[in-house]
């Protein structure tokens, strides 16, 4: 079947089988492999992926539902910096050994943060929950997810109060 | 794994649903959020010959509060609900539950219909239907017909609809001032599905039960209403009592996680909670 659709603000037109799934996809007929594969059934997060700008299991969406949205991978957000910050604490963190699940815990994570302040760590926890790591024991994710809402809640903070003092 | 070959085909209106469905008849499998349909496809647990992609159906993605009550579409996701001030006020158990169904990339794709017509027996959203005595809405060749949420379970993935009808709506009666809810379920991890869970919606008044619904889910088969142990909480009985009542209202299942006796046991340790916290509230 014939899909048209955007991925990482590119316009896609492409022919695919309707079983083929959003992952297999994007890897395979487009070479987006920073999504991953897991357990194809939608327990591990490994393929997670925005669609819509909402996050979704890539492995759970078919390529020929997502014929006509917008799809974002961690390839787009890295090239636009929009997570720049995350990565870095990530790696500021040590919050990744093997790297398998780095890129769906990083959209996971923005999806949180996104959404303005400072989540608590039970917060953070519950968002990444339904993503595995199997190398790190999370402490470090929850940790450099943490910093970055600080970061990023400092930063909206100081750009107000010099907004305030050039009054 | 990866699904075996099936076709694909988009239906844009309910009508043209129904006729795809009578068209391709039982090889066919309604896709509605797929959060349940696309594992199953790529375990290869179900191979269809063809999906009708009914999501894209917007009609059916709504939710209306009307002096009869609340209407939810069919196609209404988790994420909406979690998101309306609507339901929170009209149906809070049901926003409350929404919290404990999987995670937030499943919640952004999952349907209350899909769950509904799914009937995992460990699914929250059955329970919490049974709890709210909620109507379910289904449309067929035939026309539209209402199905008691009592009803609509009938068995392990098994509900009430027939193979050519199609799940559209969930209607629920305005909630009466001395409303209260309760919701609680034991998981390994956070998203999991329970190991035994508990939804309940009632009404209290000068310190008795007047109403009280007990759903169960991840006990036995299907989602379960504990019958007899809510007429003792309504007729003034004790929570021993009730508690014990709940051997005669489940039937418990083994299965890797949980034996039928630890299942009953955790069912009462849950009544106990919930109904306790609701008297409280009350």
């Amino acid at each position: 079947m014939n899909i048209t659709l955007s991925v990482n603000g590119e316009t896609v037109t492409a022919d695919v089988l309707p079983r083929t799934h959003l992952v297999d996809f994007l890897r395979e007929q487009l070479g987006l492999t920073g999504s991953h594969l897991g357990c194809e059934h939608g327990v591990c997060g490994a393929c997670t992926v925005r669609l819509d700008g909402d996050i979704v299991r890539g492995c759970l969406v078919l390529a020929v539902q997502a014929d006509g949205c917008v799809v974002e991978t961690i390839e787009g957000l890295s090239d636009t910096g929009e997570i720049a910050d995350l990565q870095a604490a990530f790696i500021a963190r040590n919050a990744l050994q093997c790297g398998f699940c780095t890129p769906a815990m990083l959209i996971a994570a923005q999806d949180l943060l996104r959404h303005g302040g400072v989540p608590t760590r039970e917060e953070i926890r519950e968002h990444l929950s339904g993503n595995y790591c199997r190398c790190t024991g999370y402490q470090a994710i929850v940790d450099a997810v943490e910093q970055t809402a600080r970061q990023r809640h400092d930063a909206v903070e100081s750009t107000a109060g010099t907004r305030e003092a050039a009054r | 794994m990866k699904a075996a070959a099936f076709d694909y085909v988009r239906a844009t209106s309910v009508g043209e649903a129904l006729s795809l469905l009578t068209r391709h008849g039982t090889g066919a499998k309604l896709l509605a959020g797929g959060q349940s349909l696309l594992p199953a496809l790529n375990l290869r647990l179900s191979a269809p010959d063809i999906l009708i992609d009914i999501s894209r159906i917007d009609a059916l993605r709504s939710i209306v509060v009307s002096p009869s009550g609340l209407k939810i579409g069919a196609l209404t996701r988790h994420a909406d609900l979690l998101g309306s001030a609507d339901i929170a006020r009209h149906a809070p158990l049901l926003s409350r539950a929404i919290v404990h169904v999987a995670h937030a990339a499943l919640r952004s794709r999952g349907t209350i219909g899909g769950s509904l017509a799914n009937a995992d027996p460990a699914a929250e959203l059955p329970a919490c239907i049974l709890a709210l005595a909620a109507r379910l809405v289904a449309e067929g060749p035939d026309g539209v017909r209402v199905i008691p949420a009592s009803s609509f379970f009938t068995g392990l993935f098994e509900t009430a609809l027939r193979p050519d009808e199609i799940l559209t709506a969930i209607e629920i009666d305005p909630q009466h001032a001395d409303a209260t809810h309760g919701f609680e379920e034991l998981a390994r991890r956070s998203g999991d599905y329970a190991i035994v869970g508990l939804a309940a919606q009632g009404r209290r008044a000068n310190g008795a039960w007047t109403e009280l619904r007990l759903g169960y889910f991840s006990v036995g088969t299907r989602a379960t209403l504990a019958l007899q142990a809510a007429e003792i909480l309504i007729g003034g009985g004790s929570l021993d009592e009730a508690a014990a009542a709940l051997g005669r209202d489940l039937q418990p299942h083994d299965d890797l996680q949980a034996s039928a006796s630890t299942r009953l046991h955790l069912a009462r340790v849950l009544l106990r909670r919930v109904v306790t916290r609701m008297e409280t509230a009350a």
